[in-house]
């Protein structure tokens, strides 16, 4: 029998984190955060200093998309930034392939 | 239970040397893993190349795989022979680093399981007052266009690794329903506290992660939160204008085709897209005109009338300006 239902947390575009939340959510520290963000992964949706920063769905999908290329394929942080980038661009032209 | 080909899941002939499957391996990983791979199967597929590894880069286990695997074919129904495993040594725990406990029945009735979160962050081993707290699980959910637009309960089962007292993994279906938000889009997750990998001692469960994939659509495609539907009309109806009724994912609405309608005009269906309660999509719709083929005489002198009655050249402006 299914457990009923569970309360869950949509992780959409009304989503806000800090610093801290972000952490947490992913399981990561701040100090790999700051490296994301050093390496041009993910930059804060808002917010000018650490205390004060947000992050969106989209920073939390790099951030767990970027943890899982780091550990299943042997990734370093320039290589997973590089693979987003290209990845990003080929959604791009598929999505622009399928509306033409 | 099914015989698996390893060899052939790694694309390798029996012949492979360790460094042909590392190499292989290496070269699918990065071909399939489902961050990289869109294809619905990508999960699965990278899961079962993960246990092909796992079994063929450990000499033990892929001479092990040998000695029987030379009488059986991928997909052939299959009971691993009685002992015959004898003759091997298995060292245990040289598992890598994929995640062993999502490997096949298959497998386990040949080597066993490994103990799911032992490899994961560093070889820890349960014991009297350790803790720690089990693994995210990151899984996809495939749901219809229709389920985001208006909103569902899902029913979704897993398979969730269990350690039991002595370390053992085994895993268990594990059945959670969920609600699906209306207006959900694709590549959004659902995080559900608590039922990710199950954590060790008092250790809190990991969570688990659903991301939302669309099942393709009959009708439709979309693009972030809006529908797009491409619509065929007469000539008649394009060129003067018609209510027609048109297929939206909340049912058949009536839509007004203004006279005068070229292929390609867009019409937009306010709110008829994927809506949140904080933001709406909506569905366009895209003519194209269909012709009809003129099969008698009557027909084709209409089509002859239309010419000489209604001449329009529509290729104006490409003329070749060399000639």
């Amino acid at each position: 029998m299914p457990d009923t239902t569970q309360p869950c947390m949509v992780i959409d575009e009304t989503i806000s984190c800090s610093l801290r939340q972000c952490c947490s959510l992913c399981r990561i520290n701040a100090q790999m955060i700051h490296e994301m963000i050093d390496e041009g992964i993910i930059s804060p949706a808002a917010g000018d200093n650490p205390q004060n920063w947000c992050f969106g769905a989209s920073e939390i999908k790099r951030i767990q998309i970027t943890l899982r290329l780091q550990q299943d394929l042997r990734v370093n942080l320039p290589g997973a930034a590089l693979a987003l980038d290209l990845l990003d661009k080929l959604m791009e032209l598929q999505s622009r392939n399928e509306n033409t | 239970m099914k015989f698996k080909d390893y060899y052939q899941t790694l694309d390798l002939k029996k012949d492979a040397s360790q460094d042909d499957i590392k190499r292989a391996y290496r070269k699918l990983a990065r071909k399939l893993h489902p961050d990289v791979n869109k294809s619905h199967d990508a999960e699965e597929k990278f899961k079962e190349l993960g246990e092909a590894y796992e079994v063929l880069q450990d000499p033990e286990k892929r001479a092990a795989y040998d000695k029987f695997g030379n009488n059986w074919q991928a997909g052939q129904d299959f009971e691993p022979p009685p002992n015959w495993d004898a003759g091997f040594e298995f060292s245990g725990g040289g598992f890598t680093q994929t995640d062993a406990s999502q490997f096949s029945d298959f497998f386990e009735s040949l080597f066993g399981k490994s103990s799911g979160a032992s490899h994961a962050r560093g070889g820890f081993h349960p014991y009297e007052g350790f803790q720690a707290r089990g693994q995210d699980v990151h899984a996809k959910i495939v749901i219809t266009l229709e389920d985001s637009y208006h909103g569902t309960q899902k029913t979704v089962t897993l398979s969730r690794p269990v350690v039991d007292q002595n370390g053992r993994v085994s895993t268990i279906p594990h059945s959670i329903s969920l609600t699906i938000p209306k207006g959900i889009m694709e590549g959004q997750q659902i995080r559900l506290e608590g039922q990710g990998s199950q954590g060790m001692g008092q250790g809190k469960n990991g969570d688990l992660f659903l991301e939302i994939a669309f099942a393709p659509h009959r009708l439709f495609t979309i693009d972030k939160r809006d529908i797009h539907l491409s619509l065929p009309v007469t000539p008649w109806e394009a060129a003067l204008g018609a209510t027609i009724t048109v297929p939206t994912l909340g049912g058949s609405v009536d839509l007004k085709i203004p006279p005068g309608s070229q292929a390609g005009k867009k019409l937009r269906l306010k709110g008829r897209g994927l809506s949140s309660t904080t933001n709406s999509g909506h569905q366009y719709i895209t003519l194209t005109i269909v012709t009809p083929e003129p099969k008698t005489d009557a027909q084709k002198k209409l089509y002859e009338q239309m010419a000489s009655l209604m001449p329009m050249n529509p290729r104006r402006g490409m003329e070749s300006s060399s000639s």
